[in-house]
């Protein structure tokens, strides 16, 4: 794989600014609460970085590889749960000063069991073409939370409460940016040429000697790794999980943000998961028309422009 | 064994429902191979039709007559045949050559958005309605079984309806245009059948059976809200792709599978939780071991 230096001095400063802001931030909500910024938009900044986890990861699966995934929020749902769960066991035992580490390890945990639970979904129904893998992936999303909803050990309908504070601004930008990274640098490497090739043909792919099947196993666990991440910060800012809050109108969430920024385009998916996640928060008195609007603008954009809002040009790459 | 036949009875009729369903999903896929996710809502109209409409049958037809819950029944499959094809011409035809997942996409757009505007408080609003009684409910005894009139009324009307499919798709004109136009589309569009009329006509005939399907799925579980749909779509779509998409017999025998499958496993105490993932759990099998499904022939993708 190859890494573009630049990118990566990108990365680093991203994580800089995202660290360096998070105490700005935090010190404003303290001093200036309840003026012009104070916890609720700090949280909306929050909301925004893992949709961008979210929506980048899926991209990886339904843009750069092409195939449709309806089930993003139950590897979210793994994610949250696994992470959730380690923290809330261990998060008494730990000193102050190891809280980091431990979140880090339920991060990373919640990114590998959903890793893990992508590749056992993924294996058997990447086989498939397009229209069944989506069923396949919803259907998977549905068991997700029958199971968690009848596991006691992961609370069952009431949900997991009390989960410790921890994800904060540096947090979820930090992970954010190395998302991105990630996928970036995956896809524009040598290996990532074959999620593109997949996505364009996939018998032409074969032909070049590119096993598809492969490819999108690997696209459909790295972003299954991802939303477990996702997952894992939602659960210590929300500070609750239950399992209504990863049903299939999340995963639409998640989908719509990928089509409305056009699927395969990362800045683009960028942009759309920022807007989808501050307009609603705007437009709270058009709750009930969110819904709709969402619906009519896939119809509409699938007819009208079924490359995306955000991308100018018809040309389709992989470029960040 | 009293039992194990009163279970048969209830999955049968419930299987005879999701087989109703099937047909819709298999045939628009033999038509024009992608998955109507709209067809679920279809149904759910189909039951809101047969909500509004019982009141004014009512003063036509005396109620609980079986001559009113036929007009309702016609009427309501009528408007559903409207609908769906109006959803065709509006949202699916303009997409007829585009990739499949943008129109998968699109199919996912347009169930969304039947069912929340639906949910909206203009509309049906999202509360769950009494479906009224269409019929007289009725215990019949035999022995130790009791078989509800519903169910005898869910599964005459199915059959009726499998036959009359049959007898549509194979001996009719019409049917033979299908046929072909699921074959092959530019062929059949070449030998002068008219590919956009047949696509219409077989949106409006699963629509109706959705349509019809819905009343029966409302009359067994007599409460109907803008969501109903979902649950036993989703059910049907799985039965379509059990019995092999595009295969009629299949989607009939899938379903039936499905009904049973599913009622059994809800009568074994351990298994009843999980009753929602036991069908996902068939579909995977059935596709990781025989992806044509039960009747399906194995297909090669031309290139």
């Amino acid at each position: 794989m190859t890494m573009h230096s630049g990118a990566k001095r990108s990365l680093l400063i991203a994580i800089v600014v995202a660290v360096a802001l998070a105490p700005l931030l935090e010190w404003i909500v303290k001093t200036h609460s309840g003026n012009y910024f104070n916890g609720y938009y700090l949280g909306v900044l929050i909301d925004i970085a893992i949709n961008i986890i979210l929506a980048v990861s899926l991209n990886l699966i339904n843009g750069h590889t092409g195939q449709f995934s309806l089930g993003h929020a139950g590897f979210m749902a793994v994610g949250g749960y696994t992470a959730a769960k380690l923290t809330l066991s261990l998060q008494a035992a730990v000193p102050v000063w190891a809280q980091p580490i431990l979140f880090s390890a339920a991060l990373l945990l919640g990114g590998l069991a959903a890793a893990v639970i992508g590749l056992g979904v993924g294996a058997p129904s990447l086989r498939l073409r397009g229209d069944y893998l989506a069923i396949v992936t919803l259907g998977f999303g549905e068991i997700i939370r029958v199971v968690f909803q009848t596991t006691d050990f992961f609370g069952a309908a009431t949900g997991l409460p009390a989960i410790a504070n921890w994800t904060n601004f540096a947090w979820a930008w930090s992970l954010a940016a190395v998302t991105v990274f990630v996928v970036a640098c995956l896809v524009n490497s040598t290996y990532g040429r074959g999620f593109i090739a997949t996505h364009d043909d996939e018998v032409a792919a074969s032909a070049m000697g590119v096993n598809p099947v492969r490819y999108k196993v690997t696209a459909f666990v790295i972003g299954a790794f991802f939303a477990g991440i996702a997952g894992g910060l939602f659960a210590h800012h929300k500070r609750f999980l239950s399992p209504t809050s990863f049903d299939f109108m999340k995963s639409i969430d998640i989908v719509v943000m990928v089509i409305l920024g056009g699927m395969g385009r990362t800045p683009g998916v960028i942009a759309a998961a920022i807007i989808l996640t501050v307009l609603p928060e705007a437009l709270r008195t058009f709750a009930e028309y969110r819904m709709i609007v969402y619906s009519l603008l896939i119809i509409g954009l699938m007819i009208l422009r079924p490359q995306g809002l955000f991308t100018i040009g018809k040309g389709r790459t992989a470029k960040v | 064994m009293e039992l194990f036949f009163q279970q048969l009875i209830n999955g049968l009729a419930l299987g005879a429902i999701y087989a109703l369903i099937a047909l819709g999903y298999t045939m628009v896929y033999g038509v024009l191979r992608f998955i109507n996710f709209a067809h679920s809502d279809v149904l759910m109209l189909g039951a809101f039709a047969a909500y509004f409409l019982a009141p004014g049958i009512a003063k036509v037809l005396p109620p609980h007559s079986f001559a009113s819950a036929l007009l309702i029944t016609i009427l309501a499959a009528a408007i559903c045949a409207i609908i769906g094809i109006l959803i065709e011409r509006l949202a699916y035809r303009p997409l007829r050559n585009r990739p499949k997942l943008t129109v998968l996409i699109t199919a996912i757009g347009v169930s969304l958005f039947i069912e929340f505007t639906c949910q909206h408080k203009a509309v049906f609003r999202s509360e769950t309605r009494r479906f009224p009684e269409l019929l007289p409910i009725n215990d019949y005894h035999f022995g130790g079984l009791v078989v509800n009139s519903n169910d005898i009324v869910v599964l005459v009307t199915t059959i009726i309806l499998l036959a009359a499919m049959w007898f549509i798709v194979q001996h009719t004109k019409t049917g033979t245009a299908m046929r072909a136009v699921a074959f092959n589309m530019q062929a059949a569009s070449l030998m002068g059948i008219d590919v956009n009329r047949i696509v219409s006509f077989t949106f409006g005939l699963g629509s109706a059976l959705a349509a019809i399907a819905g009343i029966l799925y409302a009359m067994k579980a007599p409460g109907i809200d803008p969501l109903m749909g979902i649950q036993p779509g989703l059910r049907a779509f799985i039965a379509a792709v059990l019995g092999g998409i595009g295969n009629l017999p299949g989607a009939a025998l899938g379903g039936i599978v499905l009904g049973v499958v599913e009622t059994f496993a809800g009568g074994i105490p351990g298994l009843s939780n999980y009753r929602d993932g036991i069908a996902f759990a068939m579909l995977i099998g059935i596709l990781i071991f025989r992806p044509a499904g039960l009747l399906g022939k194995a297909t090669v993708e031309k290139v």
